[in-house]
């Protein structure tokens, strides 16, 4: 299935892009998509801490994604 | 709450907040019997400071250690151009008693640490945390988790920000989430950059300190839907909005299933500060007093400067430009056949580049600039900009 994550912050200066089109097995987990992110872009394994919302909702690794929903990505910020 | 009174010359200024039906002099009430601190007085805390002032919280605390730089005018307005090196909080004091005599300002010009946090925080009622890097970003939370305080936070990086309620206390006597639950680990250093070093537009921590601000007044006042247990993203380059519903981690070591942490710790080992400057030392260096010394007597070196075009051209010390990420490309460029200095602003990008070219190409003539271009204009060039 054809995924489409949006990025915010530090995610999108790694991925170059404010949104990213991306091809997962049907049914793959969050975990799944990061291990893919990760492999395209090792600097996004270092943040540690990236977290994914589906459909504004925050969601673990476990979460199975489907292609009709909006994923985000929200990696920490610190500026103040 | 009814032992809180106003004088005249209050009641006229609050006015615009007495007459809405669910604030009403309740809610002022509220917010003049409040104790809030405002952790940071940079671009967030500005604006935070202000219209907390304004609106009529009865104490406020603020904490910074810094001075007023030139760089901090693009953004907070708070300060004027004749404050430039004058202590933050000092100025910000004398700034908020004029717009607001009613109410009182406590000022600490110190850093927050492990050692004075729980001692500075107990006194207040809620924290709203315009910090500026990940050590104290988790210090806030933390500290505001073990002392039952909500931690009003929100943060900014070029033209996005977030904003959030954390340990929020509800109706049952349990509290939100907090921080820890968003980011369990901090990235490691250099990889998320700080405003200073990633830079922000002027007005977003206007735009967001307010929202801050707004929060803050609701936590106080009880009214309205404080932003607990959901965060608030803007990005103010798409103008891409989203409100996203957090949870709590049955792993938060501070308030989860298995609690192990009790008291706060060193948040500078937490987030990996001084343990990657072993392998910065690694590499060859040379002072800027020893670089201005090489041109002077024409030495035959190349100078090399990692930084991007646009830094470029605020200040360069004419050495030739090969930006970090296109150093592996071009190389070709770099010589091997005598010394090589590379710099960049500060000399963090500059190890980078010489731990790959002699990693990966087995370079062994280069030489990393102590400090950057910041060092040379802070020695050598006065005449240089500093960024």
């Amino acid at each position: 299935m054809e995924l489409q994550v949006i990025m915010f912050g530090i995610a999108r200066d790694i991925v170059g892009d404010s949104k990213l089109k991306l091809e997962l097995d049907e049914g793959a987990s969050v975990g799944a998509l990061k291990k893919h992110l990760i492999d395209g872009y090792p600097e996004m394994g270092r943040l540690k801490s990236i977290s994914f919302a589906v459909n504004t909702e925050y969601v673990d690794d476990n979460y199975q994604l489907s292609d009709k929903e909006e994923i985000i990505i929200i990696p920490p910020v610190s500026g103040g | 709450m009814a032992e809180i009174t106003f004088s005249k010359a209050e009641l006229e200024r609050y006015s615009r907040h007495l007459i809405i039906p669910e604030f009403n002099i309740e809610g002022q009430r509220k917010l003049k019997a409040a104790k809030v601190l405002v952790v940071g007085t940079g671009g967030l805390g500005a604006p935070l400071i202000q219209y907390l002032s304004a609106a009529g919280v009865g104490t406020i605390g603020i904490v910074d250690f810094d001075v007023v730089d030139d760089s901090n005018l693009q953004r907070q307005v708070l300060f004027a151009t004749a404050d430039v090196g004058r202590p933050k909080v000092e100025v910000a004091k004398e700034r908020i008693e004029a717009q607001n005599p009613f109410i009182q300002i406590k000022t600490y010009n110190t850093q927050l640490t492990s050692e004075n946090a729980l001692e500075i925080i107990k006194d207040y009622d809620v924290v709203a945390d315009g910090t500026d890097n990940f050590p104290t970003r988790y210090l806030v939370n933390d500290a505001c988790v073990l002392l039952d305080k909500v931690n009003v936070y929100a943060s900014i990086f070029r033209f996005d920000g977030q904003v959030s309620v954390f340990n929020h206390l509800h109706e049952d006597g349990s509290r939100g989430p907090n921080y820890r639950d968003l980011f369990p680990s901090p990235p490691p250093p250099g990889l998320v950059p700080s405003c200073a070093e990633g830079g922000v537009i002027g007005v977003l921590p206007g735009i967001i300190g307010s929202l801050q601000a707004n929060e803050v007044l609701k936590v106080i006042t009880g009214i309205g839907e404080p932003l607990s247990g959901r965060m608030f993203i803007f990005d103010a380059l798409s103008f891409e909005t989203r409100t996203l519903n957090l949870r709590k981690d049955d792993n938060n070591p501070l308030n989860g299933k298995n609690p192990s942490q009790t008291k706060l710790i060193d948040y500078e080992m937490f987030c990996g500060i001084g343990q990657e400057s072993e392998e910065e030392k690694k590499v060859k260096e040379i002072t800027v007093k020893e670089l201005k010394a090489w041109q002077t007597e024409n030495r035959d070196f190349q100078l090399v400067d990692v930084r991007e075009g646009y830094e470029y051209d605020i200040a360069n010390l004419g050495g030739e430009l090969i930006p970090l990420a296109k150093v592996a490309e071009e190389v070709n460029k770099i010589s091997s056949d005598k010394e090589v200095v590379i710099h960049c602003r500060s000399g963090k990008r500059s190890a980078d580049a010489i731990h790959l070219l002699e990693e990966k190409y087995g370079f062994k003539n280069l030489y990393n600039l102590k400090g950057g271009i910041l060092a040379y204009a802070d020695e050598i060039d006065h005449s240089l900009a500093k960024y």
